[in-house]
């Protein structure tokens, strides 16, 4: 009997045992996901929980039910891979075997990585943040009080987690204060290490025109090096300060201690992978998938989603000892809520930026690249229900895997 | 890829000016990349530059300014005062190897 562990049953754990459980035969395969956290959410939902727009109800499930039968799930955290010897340590001590191993933990924000962010004087007071549920929630409840003043918007490092999220958010905060009659009352400022609006130059060149027409200052390379919780601001390396109120800030994302622990991970605790196969550079039994892996693509459902459809086949042909074919190319499609119901949506891979035109029929659509379109806004709330429905369960969608260039048009910068 | 002529060399480079051929680099010409965005190269920039050059031969990867205070002891504060502004950027212009992924 061979045994699979997967190490995290998030978005792209739950999808990679969904697909290979029905390929694996069960006389012959063990497989088993560890997860310490009962609870599945749906992180995208966290974005619109600030604004009353969902409930936190409506962004988490029992994480059981999006398992297959036929997989065993361990709800214990790990504490580390020793992956000379194949086997896996719990934190309780138990010790977990493997034949292969995909490590899948994902990563999340460290407040406690910029000083002065977690200070408890303002923590979850006048700093917050939206990257996990409690933030999210905490966040709701601040705003539902709050009366105006100096909003900023704030990215601490690249790379984080759906790298369009704080401009969503930030995008929603002036439509939410609007209708709230009191956006003549709060200035909002975006501060971002990046040279602009966004990673790439078309993209960044059109979201940097949303930011101006909805009256957000923009203040580019920014890199943090602390907060002052007494001044209330955020201090630059090169000594630029920025006051603030209210600081909503995307904390330095971090893949687990875990992976540092096991002496698998990067700087940033990100596992080393090839970028077409995911294998691992050091050893031939270990993947890293989704966001624990150190490919330079999104860190995004989306990317986690093409990703898995192409890591099956390439799996099987692996543990038979075949050259994988498959090789992925770092699609990445997102949806961007700009506010007052409308969207824009990117669709991009690791050599090609996002570019206008039209998604996925070229010349029909639906949906609209990079254009601020009502149907736009319809594509990202049936996302929830896809998600929950389709793509968890590793069920296919009428989009391909591979990003391809029908529709899109080329631009000069 | 574009051909450009620099120090009397002609040279690779990528539509923002970046060398694409690690080879192609030397002392002299890192001197000439970093007089075209007004940095002045001393010992302490060196030091930078060729830790760069060291840790992208060794690793495929630009190090990142995290990695730069992280394993060459460079803290970051320090980095931003060599290179102003854009330290990540502007070290790895003047060391011949690709921009960090952190600013892709
Ligand atoms: C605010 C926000 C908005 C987003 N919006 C979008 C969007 O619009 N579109 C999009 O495509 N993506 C979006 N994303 C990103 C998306 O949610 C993630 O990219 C995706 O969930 C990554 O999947 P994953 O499986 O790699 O990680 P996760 O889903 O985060 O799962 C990691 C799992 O590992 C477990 N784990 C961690 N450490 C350990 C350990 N030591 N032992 C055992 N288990 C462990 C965790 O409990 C967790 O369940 C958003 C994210 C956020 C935060």
């Amino acid at each position: 009997m061979k045994r699979l562990l997967v190490l995290g049953g998030g978005t792209a754990g739950t999808m990679a045992v969904n697909k290979l459980r029905p390929r694996l035969s069960p006389q012959e395969w063990k497989i088993t996901v560890v997860d310490p956290d009962e609870v599945h959410y749906y992180q995208p939902g966290y974005l619109f929980i600030p604004f009353g727009i969902y409930q936190p109800d409506e962004v988490r499930k029992p994480r059981k039910r999006f398992l297959p039968s036929g997989v065993d799930l361990v709800t214990t955290e790990v504490d580390r891979v020793v992956p000379e010897e194949n086997h896996v340590l719990l934190t309780d001590g138990v010790r977990l075997d493997y034949d292969y191993l995909i490590i899948a933990t994902g990563t999340t924000p460290r407040p406690d990585q910029t000083p002065g962010m977690d200070d408890e004087s303002v923590w979850r007071d006048s700093v917050h943040e939206f990257y996990t549920f409690e933030g999210a929630c905490a966040l709701a409840e601040k705003l539902r009080g709050w009366d105006g003043g100096r909003l900023v918007v704030h990215i601490t490092e690249m790379p984080i987690k759906c790298p369009v999220a704080p401009l969503e958010f930030t995008f929603l905060a002036d439509a939410f204060f609007t209708e709230q009659g009191m956006r003549d009352r709060v200035e909002i400022t975006y501060v971002t290490p990046l040279e602009g609006a966004f990673t790439k130059p078309v993209a960044s060149r059109y979201l940097g025109d949303m930011l101006d027409e909805r009256k957000i200052a923009l203040e580019p390379d920014f890199m943090v090096e602390r907060i002052d919780p007494e001044t209330k601001t955020l201090v630059s390396y090169d000594e630029r300060e920025i006051g603030f109120d209210l600081l909503v800030t995307v904390p330095l994302n971090m893949g687990s201690d875990m992976v540092a622990r096991s002496g698998l991970g990067d700087d940033l605790n990100y596992v080393a992978v090839d970028k077409e196969t995911l294998l691992s550079k050091k050893y031939d039994n270990i993947f890293a998938i989704g966001d624990a892996s150190d490919i330079p693509a999104s860190k995004a459902g989306s990317v986690a989603h093409f990703a898995m459809d192409l890591f099956p086949e390439n799996f099987l042909r692996h543990v038979q000892g075949l050259a994988m074919h498959e090789k992925f190319d770092g699609h990445a499609n997102c949806f961007i809520e700009t506010g007052h119901g409308k969207g824009l949506l990117i669709d991009f891979n690791y050599e090609t930026e996002p570019l206008p035109g039209k998604y996925p029929l070229p010349g029909i659509g639906p949906f609209s690249l990079l254009k601020e379109t009502e149907m736009n806004h319809w594509g990202k709330v049936m996302f929830r229900w896809i998600y929950w429905n389709i793509l968890l369960e590793g069920k296919e969608l009428p989009v391909p895997a591979l990003m391809s260039m029908a529709g899109k048009i080329r631009e000069d910068v | 890829m574009p051909v450009t002529t620099l120090n009397g060399r002609s040279v690779h480079v990528n539509d923002e000016g970046f060398l694409t051929e690690y080879d192609e680099w030397d002392e002299d010409l890192a001197k000439v990349l970093a007089a075209n965005i007004g940095v002045d190269l001393t010992d302490a920039h060196w030091k930078v530059i060729h830790f760069l050059r060291e840790d992208y031969k060794a690793q495929g990867e630009t190090p990142t300014t995290r990695r730069v205070q992280q394993v060459a002891g460079i803290p970051i504060k320090e980095q931003f005062v060599l290179f102003p502004k854009k330290p990540g950027r502007k070290m790895s212009y003047i060391a011949g190897v690709p921009k960090p992924h952190g600013c892709v």
